[in-house]
C-alpha cells in the first residue's frame, strides 16, 4: 500500500475543508448583521437544552426575546433562579423575581364541601360554563368550575383537576402563567414557593352567603387578622389577603381560622 | 438544442420532487405560503446550482486527478453544506423575514437529498461542465415549480371543509400525489 493513497485523501478533503472555511470566515464577516451585544451573553448563560420549555423555538430564540423585553429574565423554567440571576445580570436589571413562584389555586371547594346550583352537562371548557347562568353551575359564583381550561393550559402537566377543582403540582410548575390567563374566575395566583401560608378562598361574599354555597370558605370575619402580630394579613371585600413579604409563617392565622380557608401548604398534599 | 432539451426535461419531465421523489421534506414543510416557498425555490436553486459547478470542479480536477473518486460523497457534502451555510448567511442579511419564514428547513438544504442526489447524477451522468449548471439549474427549477404550485394550492385549500380525517398532511399529500400524475403527462415531451 502506498503512502499516497492516505495522503492524498486526506490532503485534498482537509484541503477543501481549510479553503470553504476560509470562504465561510470572510462571508460571515461581509454578511455580518448587528446584533444586540447582549444576546451572545444571554445565549451563553443559558443551559442550551433548546427544549421550548419557555414557550419559544429554543435557547438563541429566547436569549432575543429578554433582550427585546419579550420574555422575562426568568422565563427559563430549566435554569431556574441562578439562570435568572444571570440573566439580569447581564441586562442590568434587578432580579426582583428572583424568588420562585408557582401557581396557586385559590379555591378548596372540593365536591364534598362546596355545593352545586345545578347539574352540568356541555363542553367541558371553564369559560364556556362561566357565560352560563349563574356563572356556572357552582354555588359559589367565585369557586373553581374544575372543568379544566387550565389542565389544557399548562405545558408542563402540572396542573390537575382533584376530586372537582384544580390542584398544581408546585414541583412541576414552572410559574409560566398560562393557567393564571386561562382561569375565567381569575382563581389563580403566581405565589412564593416558600411560603407555606396561603389563604385558599376567592369569594367576596358576606360570610352568611359564603357558608350557604361552601364548607371551606372565606367568611371575612378577620379573626385572623387581629390574631396576626406581624400586620400580615388584611380583609378585603370580605376576602383575607396575606402580604407574603410581612408573614413569617407563625401559623396563628391557620389555627385561628375558623372555616380552614388559611392553609399550610403540606396539608393540602 | 441538446441544452434547452436538457433544461426542460430537468424542469418538467425527470422533475426532482415529483418525478425522483428527493426533497420531500421541504416540499411538505415550507409550502404553506406561495412567499415562503417561493424563497425556499431560490435558496434552493442557488444552492443547487453553485453545487453542481462546485462539485464537477471538485470531481474532475481534485478526485479524478488523484485518483480518489471513492470520496465523492463525502466531497459533495462538504461543498453542499458550506453553500447552505452561505446562503443562510446571505438570507440572514438581506431578508430576515424570509430567514424567519423558512426556520429550521434552511439549514436543513444541508440534508436535502435532491442537492446531493443531482450532484450524484451529474457525475454520473459524466455531463459536461455546462450540462452540469444547466442540469442543476433546471432541476432547481422544477424544485420551486413544484413547491410553489403546491403552496398555491395549500393556500387555497386551507379554507375548503375537508374531511375530518384528510385534514393537514393527509390532503397534502394526496395533492402531491395527483401532482406527480399530471406531471407524468409530460414524459412525452421528450424521448
Amino acid at each position: 500500500m502506498e503512502w499516497t493513497s492516505i495522503l492524498y485523501p486526506a490532503l485534498s478533503i482537509g484541503g477543501l475543508g481549510i479553503v470553504f472555511g476560509l470562504g465561510l470566515g470572510v462571508a460571515a464577516k461581509k454578511f455580518a448583521i448587528e446584533v444586540d451585544p447582549k444576546v451572545p451573553k444571554v445565549r451563553e448563560v443559558l443551559p442550551g437544552a433548546n427544549c421550548g420549555g419557555c414557550g419559544f423555538a429554543g435557547c438563541d430564540a429566547f436569549a432575543k426575546a429578554v433582550v427585546e423585553g419579550k420574555a422575562k429574565p426568568n422565563g427559563c423554567p430549566v435554569g431556574g433562579s441562578d439562570v435568572a440571576a444571570k440573566v439580569s445580570a447581564i441586562l442590568g436589571i434587578e432580579s426582583s423575581d428572583d424568588v420562585k413562584k408557582v401557581a396557586f389555586v385559590k379555591c378548596q371547594g372540593t365536591c364534598d364541601k362546596a355545593k352545586e346550583k345545578y347539574e352540568y352537562v356541555g363542553v367541558m371548557d371553564c369559560k364556556n360554563a362561566n357565560f352560563l347562568q349563574g356563572n356556572g353551575s357552582k354555588a359559589c359564583e367565585y369557586g373553581c368550575l374544575g372543568l379544566g381550561s387550565c389542565v389544557n393550559a399548562c405545558m408542563f402537566d402540572a396542573i390537575h383537576i382533584i376530586d372537582g377543582i384544580a390542584k398544581v403540582d408546585e414541583e412541576k410548575c414552572t410559574s409560566c402563567g398560562m393557567c393564571v390567563e386561562a382561569c375565567p374566575k381569575n382563581l389563580i395566583d403566581l405565589v412564593p414557593y416558600d411560603n407555606n401560608v396561603r389563604v385558599s378562598c376567592n369569594s367576596n361574599n358576606k360570610g352568611k352567603d359564603v357558608k350557604l354555597s361552601c364548607d371551606v370558605g372565606c367568611i371575612g370575619c378577620r379573626l385572623c387578622t387581629k390574631v396576626c402580630e406581624f400586620d400580615a394579613i388584611s380583609v378585603e371585600n370580605n376576602l383575607a389577603k396575606i402580604d407574603y413579604d410581612k408573614c413569617t409563617m407563625c401559623m396563628k392565622c391557620v389555627e385561628k381560622c375558623p372555616t380552614h380557608a388559611i392553609i399550610v401548604k403540606e396539608q393540602e398534599k | 438544442m441538446e441544452l434547452l432539451l436538457l433544461f426542460i426535461g430537468a424542469v418538467l419531465v425527470n422533475n426532482v420532487v415529483l418525478t425522483r421523489f428527493l426533497g420531500i421534506c421541504p416540499f411538505l414543510g415550507v409550502s404553506k405560503k406561495v412567499e415562503t416557498s417561493f424563497g425556499m425555490g431560490l435558496a434552493v436553486t442557488f444552492v443547487m446550482t453553485l453545487a453542481s459547478l462546485i462539485s464537477y470542479l471538485v470531481y474532475k480536477y481534485i478526485l479524478v486527478t488523484l485518483h480518489i473518486e471513492y470520496l465523492y460523497t463525502i466531497a459533495f457534502i462538504l461543498v453542499i453544506a458550506s453553500l447552505v451555510q452561505l446562503v443562510e448567511m446571505v438570507i440572514q442579511k438581506s431578508s430576515p423575514s424570509l430567514y424567519q419564514a423558512l426556520g429550521v428547513y434552511l439549514p436543513l438544504i444541508t440534508t436535502n437529498c435532491a442537492v446531493l442526489g443531482i450532484a450524484v447524477i451529474n457525475m454520473q451522468a459524466e455531463y459536461s461542465l455546462i450540462k452540469s449548471i444547466i442540469n442543476g439549474f433546471g432541476t432547481a427549477v422544477g424544485f420551486t415549480l413544484a413547491i410553489v404550485i403546491l403552496a398555491g394550492i395549500r393556500e387555497r385549500i386551507q379554507f375548503n371543509d375537508i374531511p375530518k380525517s384528510f385534514k393537514g398532511y393527509p390532503i397534502v399529500l394526496i395533492t402531491a400525489g395527483l401532482m406527480a400524475i399530471a406531471f407524468l403527462g409530460f414524459s412525452g415531451l421528450i424521448k
